[in-house]
């Protein structure tokens, strides 16, 4: 009996990995004419040139791309300068590194594509020519591409021009890149100091009421409100653990509390298995903002919040649930979108955007809300990525 | 058999479960109070849930019926278990909560930045958590066959489905004190029938066992045979049989069993006159009662000093590569409540292990018809109604059947989650609620297959077998990747599949095949003690051959590794 079950399986097996196999020859199998042949090779060739230059025009980026470019020109040689040092040298010849410079300033200065001779003593050298073509990012010329024939046919300074243009969308799309993480950046700097006026006067105002009668209550209230600002202006650290931002959540529910009094009711249930995992900065606090802004506002009877954090295998699942006035989807979709209105404020969309930017599109924020039904926002977090730690 | 109470108990365990999974428990609290709780969750209760979720089926059922088969070296099981832990803590559990790693791929990613390493913890990990729970789902079975008379796959099926749909709907997630609560079940449903039969031992005249002979029965016993067996009878003896012997129908008519192997059909009911010696299923060595009390003694349960070393190696060093034991560490706030947390811990499991040795020994004394049977596995389960007798000894008998299903749900649950988190994440690429849906259905339905195929080996056995595994890939993993800077992705991947995949190879064929004596068989049955060198060897033979892949970053990650968080050296490279 168990010899038949084992024979069996190993034939289920063998037969597995040989479909596997089969799948994998015909994916790889080549197809087509000639010149479709020639139109995937350079499509591959350019392909693979791109990701290293979405780094932006650096050294590491410069000598990884080089090789695939001075295949796509099909030159003996290739080089990519900033106009200050040669970034990159590929192909024969590397003794015209150095002079490379000297010959490139034409180019650099009016932005347009030159070509000269080049000196060399060496008989045998291919290096006659050098085709130079800068590469305009953002209306400046950040870069040259140099390449360097026996000499400079018209089909090469051509296809040096197009490759340059393309190599410098490239680049362009590696500022575009920066530029985005750069407005990130800047939106949680704006949300570390955007704790309101209102919110500090009101917080103030609660604790003065309670010097007199409760001066017990004041102190811990003063030192909640000193530790949350602390926590809320810090500096460094893009990530920190759980436990670090519901304790920030905790203090600022106290301060609401000594203002709201009964009428805020929260409720927090915390497995404690997920309070170690590292979250990006200010990632729940602002929802908690707008849960207590959203419950409370135009309301005289009481508001409840729940916060819920649940161990889930791999990942950590937050939800936080306010009933109050709601919001309106099409309203909220804009908002995700990118367009913030003063009612959501940027808090939703940045922290949208950061989920999805750190863990992937699959991790972004979930809504569900309507006008007058409440708002209820879930969170994924996995408990691991490579790199993410709490600082 | 006490069976309308224990069905009740085990009925009730199981609805416990599903309501908890269902309503989760509702157990809030307003803002500070709870934050407050949550964060510092005791180094009591933290140390019962990790003893909630580790003491397994093998731990309730399996050491006590090792030690009744074969004796004190058997002891060695729950040594180890207990030992395991201490291991984890003094070479492990710091760095590797430094490392951020919530899992052992999740460690050999960070370690080695390489996703193919990741990719083979992964499956590994899988493996081992599904070698763990083929001995929970059968040990369900074992119980609810033993208890209630109910066909074979039924308590198989029914953990495995409580589990999966728990696990599938979001519930019982290992809810610290869900399983802190199930310690202190299942501590009580084990020592509180061992007090009532001490008091019964004690109100019989302390009977002891006689040193020159093998077990006998202390009174005339009447045996059921539940799947057919081979006994071998050593001195010859006269029975009553009403079923089938030897390939002959008898219906209660007189036979006398000769000297030599006899074969017994499933079904046969035999009855056994007082003080005769006990006819026993060839696989267990039929030793005298000197023998079998002695360390190392008799013929024991293959060879005894390879056996011995083999269970040692695993069970010390297999516990550190558990998918679902690191992360309880997880939960102390820091290293020092980690520490005390062990401290505990170590006291709640060495509590928890005083009990099955005196089942083993009542069980040697009142209830040897199990040697005959083989299932020497239901010793705990089938002691109480047998030596207290009466409505009290039924609802001794229920009460341990409850606390056993409460350890296998408790473990299979936290078992399916960590084997559900990353067969969805590594191995089938699911994202989302649904992927992991998808991957917990076959978390729990693998093993519950499985569990159909094995054939009759002990549970703790299998589960030294998950423990060899682990401990001849995860150890040498997480060792070399903690305390050795030219471990590389190649050597790893090596190292992780000779010592691991041919343990697991080895373990798989013995499970298949019906067991059987021999250094071979040995050998296979526990690979540890040449499986784990194996894989040490061959990883740091592996790396030192490969040394320019090396990681770039591995100052770094070994800074972050073994530099205290308090001194705040990791920051730096990350400004």
């Amino acid at each position: 009996m168990t010899t038949a079950v084992l024979a069996v399986l190993l034939c289920v097996m063998t037969l597995a990995v040989l479909a596997l196999l089969w799948r994998l020859r015909s994916l790889y199998r080549e197809s087509g004419n000639a010149v479709d042949r020639a139109t995937y090779a350079t499509l591959h060739t350019a392909w693979s040139a791109a990701p290293p230059l979405r780094a932006g025009l650096v050294p590491e980026a410069a000598r990884r791309s080089a090789p695939h470019l001075r295949a796509l020109l099909d030159a003996p040689a290739l080089a990519l300068t900033d106009g200050e040092r040669v970034l990159a040298w590929d192909g024969v010849g590397e003794q015209h590194s150095a002079r490379s410079l000297e010959i490139v300033g034409p180019a650099l200065a009016n932005g347009r594509s030159h070509v000269t001779r080049v000196e060399c003593d060496d008989l045998e050298c291919p290096l006659r020519y050098a085709v130079m073509v800068p590469l305009h990012v953002d209306g400046r010329v950040a870069g040259v591409l140099m390449a360097y024939a026996v000499e400079a046919s018209a089909g090469l300074v051509r296809a040096a021009n197009e490759v340059a243009r393309w190599a410098a969308g490239q680049l362009e799309l590696a500022e575009l890149d920066r530029s985005k993480q750069r407005l990130i950046e800047a939106e949680v700097r704006a949300l570390r100091a955007q704790i309101s006026p209102h919110f500090i006067f009101n917080s103030l105002t609660a604790i003065a009421s309670y010097v007199r009668t409760n001066p017990e209550r004041a102190r811990t209230l003063l030192l909640d409100f000193a530790e949350f600002t602390r926590y809320s202006f810090r500096r460094h650290g893009e990530y920190t653990t759980l436990a670090e931002e519901l304790k920030s959540i905790d203090q600022y529910l106290s301060l609401e509390r000594a203002r709201f009094g009964d009428r805020l009711h929260v409720t927090l249930q915390i497995a404690p298995e997920v309070l170690p995992v590292a979250v990006p900065f200010l990632c729940m606090q602002p929802l908690v903002e707008n849960a207590v802004r959203h419950g409370m506002e135009g309301k005289v009877g009481p508001g409840r919040i729940t916060i819920h954090a649940a161990d889930a295998g791999a990942e950590a699942h937050i939800s936080i649930e306010d009933d109050g006035i709601g919001m309106d989807p099409e309203r909220l979709r804009r908002t995700l979108a990118g367009e913030p209105d003063a009612q959501t404020g940027i808090a939703l969309g940045n922290i949208d955007e950061r989920l999805r930017q750190v863990y992937g599109d699959e991790y972004g924020l979930v809504v569900e809300t309507a006008v007058g039904a409440g708002t209820k926002i879930h969170l994924r977090l996995p408990k691991y990525r490579p790199g993410i730690h709490a600082d | 058999m006490s069976s309308t109470y224990s069905a009740v108990f085990v009925a009730l365990v199981l609805a416990a479960a599903v309501l908890i999974g269902g309503y989760g428990l509702r157990i809030s609290r307003t803002t500070s109070d709870f934050y407050v709780a949550s964060r510092s969750v005791s180094p009591w209760w933290n140390a019962s849930a990790i003893g909630g979720e580790y003491l397994s089926a093998a731990s309730f059922l399996g050491v006590a019926g090792l030690i009744f088969a074969y004796g004190p070296d058997m002891l060695w099981y729950p040594i180890g278990y207990t030992v395991g832990y201490l291991v984890l803590l003094a070479l492990v559990a710091a760095p590797l909560r430094r490392s951020g790693a919530y899992t052992v791929p999740d460690f050999a990613e960070a370690r080695l930045e390489s996703r193919r390493v990741r990719r083979m913890a992964s499956v590994l990990s899988v493996g081992i958590g599904w070698l763990y729970l083929v001995p929970q789902l059968q040990g369900a079975s074992l119980t609810l066959t033993t208890v209630t008379g109910a066909p074979g796959w039924l308590g198989a099926l029914l953990v495995a489905a409580v589990v999966a749909v728990n696990v599938m709907a979001g519930g019982m997630r290992s809810i610290t004190f869900v399983q802190a609560v199930q310690y202190w079940l299942k501590l009580t449903a084990l020592a509180v029938p061992v007090i009532f039969l001490v008091l019964a031992w004690r109100d019989a005249g302390t009977p002891s066992l006689d040193g020159a002979k093998p077990a006998v029965f202390s009174s005339d016993t009447n045996v059921t045979v539940q799947a057919t067996v081979d006994v071998e009878v050593q001195t010859p003896v006269t029975v009553f049989v009403n079923g089938v012997v030897d390939g002959r129908s008898h219906a209660g008519t007189q036979v006398s069993l000769g000297a030599g192997r006899h074969q017994i059909a499933a079904g046969a009911v035999l009855d056994f006159p007082a003080n005769s010696i006990v006819p026993q299923v060839i696989t267990i060595p039929a030793d005298t009662n000197a023998a079998w009390a002695q360390p190392l003694g008799g013929e024991g349960h293959g060879d005894p000093f390879y056996v011995t070393y083999s269970l040692i190696i695993a069970t010390f060093l297999g516990t550190m590569g558990l998918p679902h034991v690191v992360v309880r560490f997880y939960t102390n706030p820091n290293g020092r409540q980690a520490r005390r947390t062990t401290v505990v811990v170590l006291a709640l499991l060495g509590a928890f292990y005083l009990f099955p040795p005196a089942y083993a020994a009542l069980g040697r004394l009142y209830t040897p018809e199990l040697l005959l049977t083989g299932q020497t596995d239901a010793v705990v389960l089938v002691l109480p109604s047998k030596l207290v007798g009466g409505t009290l000894g039924e609802l001794l008998g229920a009460l341990v059947a409850g606390g056993a299903f409460a350890a296998f749900l408790s473990t299979s649950s936290g078992l399916t989650l960590s084997v559900a988190g990353v067969l969805s994440q590594d191995v089938l690429l699911l994202r989302g609620l649904r992927g992991f849906r998808v991957a917990a259905f076959f978390a729990a339905a693998v093993p519950f297959g499985a569990t159909l195929l094995v054939s009759g080996r002990s549970l703790a056995d299998v589960v030294g077998l998950a423990f060899a595994v682990a401990a001849s890939s995860f150890c040498p993993l997480l060792l070399l990747g903690i305390w050795w800077r030219r471990l590389t992705p190649f050597g790893a991947m090596a190292g992780m599949l000779a010592g691991g995949g041919l343990a697991l190879v080895a373990g798989l064929v013995t499970l298949l095949v019906p067991p059987g004596t021999g250094l071979v068989y040995d050998l296979l049955s526990r690979p540890a003690a040449w499986s784990v060198p194996l894989g040490f060897a061959v990883m740091i033979v592996g790396s030192l051959l490969t040394p320019r892949t090396v990681p770039a970053s591995v100052n770094r990650t070994m800074v972050r590794l073994h530099a205290p968080e308090a001194l705040g050296l990791a920051e730096e490279e990350t400004p």
